[in-house]
């Protein structure tokens, strides 16, 4: 079992939610996103979600968009958010980090080439948008034949019918996107996520993390309480982009992580 | 029978590929949308009602068959090859690009869909699209980058009147690229009521098929357009490039004349070796996903997507459709790069000699028409497809001539 695995394993035995948080690798820069995604295990994170910057972000709104250019502008590339993963790693064997991204940069980089320096780095898992379970074999199978987690988003669209598609090659966690949509546009309801999550849960053993549309600890709590844990993205990220210290974007994603846990 | 195992018309495979380009690289929110689109597509292809309503459009509304011109003129100015121009641009709207918003709109209808959403770079498509969202009575919502807004503030205009909304994207450069990203972010939050027409031949699977299959009608009508006048097919055919889809409507129905040469003619901007100054994706770029589809783009070395340049805003994309790309690759279809400056002589060319003022996108084809056809003989028939008029270009051409618009009328600011 690799980190995922053990990382929800410990938190089922706990009785506790997922909290799942979202930056962008290198945003504003390498050294200020390294301070930030170091503290994350403190403030309460269990899973760390990074960014993977490309030019042209289409599942995502302003907010992740934006944080994209910044990092591109300060020089981030694929290498150095790998670069980037290594640095945490040395300092923490425990928290899984799933790299989250377009499909661009990796083929560019080569599919072999990239799941190895990714597993190098101490990379988990991968969310990448647009390859959906039609494109498995560019890059999904090759990922779990390397042992790194491929998590699949399912949304409000994915119906019965096609579940099982979505789910037969997931691995590690099962990202529940609650709303049709861009990253951190509309707000996600309670009432409409749960049966959804429960009907995902009725075709997987594997635990169901809600994200987009979470963006204070009241909701983490509620939404986390629907499913194993929820992801919070454009929130934080949007706080980085305010040029708060780290200090005070980690007492957020703390104050975050807390709504998740207390669910 | 080998004929029929080696056509270069069987594609895409079921998985929307031609060789290793094309697919369906979306999220999963539009992946069940993109796998009904394509059955109804499927459903209408073999239905015949479809295609009656689709020829009756065609004819009384869109004026098809567009004529076969031959430029003699121009011939006799470059002195080689028989040069016919296809008329594409006397459509109504100005260019190729209604032939395609016709069929999917007509699809969106039976599907039920009442919201439609475009992108556009030129504005041609966007203009095409509101036109026939205001025939049918459809909403209209067109993306367009803030860039391209300003340089066809006379297509934006048009647009507004036809009654459909513009957005300006201000995301990235602003331009079609962006465009698209927005469409695209538009399509995701309103999935249920909403269809997305695409204006060219790329995207997820089935748009290229599909954008290709409507613009097909370009070629057929070439075809017999040039047995009935010549007796013949020409020799070569040639078209200019953005994503590629008046060359991909008038390539299609040649592929298996293995005798037609093929040429697409890419906007070559300052010069292709200058980097990041053109947009000819297959000339200076590489493999990539963008849009839905593996085809070539223009990106760095990470794999971000860069941004090109054209003084035509059509041609102002950084990717091709998947079919170039293989067309390209199996060697089936040339591809050349003409720069801004020759494209601005061919226009002069082509207002002097025709009395035909092209929009700068044809230009591109017609100036690689002048480089070839003076050292060929004049049996031989060249056929370029004048995608599109030029009105709305004057006004970039007048800044590149140095005339002065806003000045009196006629007297020249140079």
């Amino acid at each position: 079992m690799g980190r995922i695995g053990e990382r929800f394993a410990e938190l089922e035995a706990e009785g506790r939610k997922a909290f799942v948080a979202y930056v962008m690798a290198g945003d504003p820069d390498f050294d200020r996103s390294l301070e930030v995604v170091r503290g994350l295990p403190a403030a309460g994170v269990d899973v760390i979600e990074l960014g993977l910057p490309f030019t042209d972000p289409m599942a995502d709104g302003p907010t992740i968009q934006l944080a994209g250019q910044r990092a591109l502008a300060a020089g981030m590339t694929l290498k150095r958010t790998l670069a980037l993963a290594r640095e945490f790693r040395k300092g923490d064997r425990a928290t899984p980090i799933v790299l989250m991204g377009y499909y661009n940069p990796i083929f560019s980089h080569g599919v072999d080439r990239f799941l190895r320096d990714a597993k190098a780095a101490g990379i988990d898992g991968l969310i990448v948008v647009d390859l959906p379970p039609e494109e498995d074999a560019e890059l999904c199978l090759p990922a779990l034949a390397q042992g790194i987690d491929f998590i699949r988003l399912a949304t409000p669209t994915t119906d019965d019918a096609r579940l099982p598609a979505v789910l037969r090659n997931t691995s590690g966690f099962v990202y529940y996107v609650s709303i049709t949509g861009i990253t951190g546009s509309a707000v996600a309801e309670a009432r409409e996520v749960g049966p959804e999550v429960a009907r995902i849960k009725a075709a997987t053993d594997l635990p169901v993390v809600v994200g987009f549309g979470i963006r204070d600890p009241e909701a983490a709590k509620e939404i986390a309480g629907t499913a194993d844990g929820c992801v919070v993205g454009s929130a934080i990220v949007a706080r980085i982009a305010d040029g708060e210290p780290a200090e005070d974007v980690l007492a957020y994603v703390a104050a975050l992580a807390k709504g998740a846990h207390a669910a | 029978m080998d004929d029929l195992f080696n056509s270069f018309m069987a594609g895409p495979d079921e998985d929307g590929r031609f060789g290793q380009f094309g697919g369906r690289f979306v999220s999963e929110t539009l992946m069940p949308l993109i796998l009904e689109l394509q059955r109804q597509y499927e459903i209408a292809k073999d239905d015949p009602e479809f295609w009656a309503e689709m020829d009756a459009l065609w004819a009384d509304y869109v004026g098809r068959p567009s004529p076969m011109y031959r430029a003699d003129r121009l011939t006799e100015r470059l002195g080689g090859a028989t040069i016919y121009m296809k008329r594409d641009e006397l459509n109504h709207t100005g260019a190729h690009k209604i032939n395609n918003v016709l069929g999917q709109i007509l699809l969106a209808r039976r599907m039920g869909k009442t919201r439609i959403i475009a992108e556009t770079g030129a504005g041609q498509h966007g203009v095409a699209t509101a036109t026939v969202c205001a025939k049918f009575g459809l909403q209209c919502v067109v993306y367009m980058g803030a860039t391209d807004v300003e340089r066809q503030s006379p297509n934006v205009f048009r647009m507004k009147l036809l009654g459909a909304e513009v957005i300006p994207v201000t995301s990235g450069r602003g331009t079609l690229k962006d465009a698209m990203n927005d469409a695209l972010r538009d399509w995701v939050t309103n999935v249920r009521e909403t269809f997305y027409c695409i204006g060219t031949v790329a995207g997820p699977h089935p748009y290229p098929a599909m954008v290709r299959d409507f613009q097909s009608v370009i070629g057929k009508e070439a075809k017999a357009q040039l047995m009935e006048k010549e007796g013949r097919l020409p020799d070569t055919i040639i078209a200019a490039i953005g994503g590629g889809s008046n060359a991909m409507g008038l390539f299609f129905p040649f592929l298996d004349d293995r005798e037609v040469r093929i040429i697409g003619v890419e906007a070559g901007g300052h010069g292709v070796d200058q980097k990041m100054e053109h947009c000819a994706s297959l000339t200076g770029g590489r493999p990539g996903v963008l849009h839905g589809n593996r085809t070539y783009l223009l990106q760095d070395d990470d794999g971000q997507i860069l941004e090109g340049h054209s003084i035509s805003a059509g041609l102002d994309y950084p990717g091709i459709g998947p079919e170039h790309s293989w067309l390209h690759d199996v060697g089936r279809a040339e591809y050349v790069a003409i720069t801004d400056k020759e494209a601005l002589e061919a226009f002069q060319l082509c207002c002097e000699t025709e009395g035909i003022i092209p929009a700068l996108e044809p230009c591109h084809a017609l100036a690689h028409v002048m480089k070839i056809a003076p050292g060929l003989p004049a049996s031989h028939i060249i056929c370029m497809n004048m995608c599109g008029r030029g009105d709305k270009d004057i006004f970039t051409v007048a800044r590149a001539f140095g005339f002065d618009m806003d000045g009196p009328v006629g007297r020249d600011a140079g």
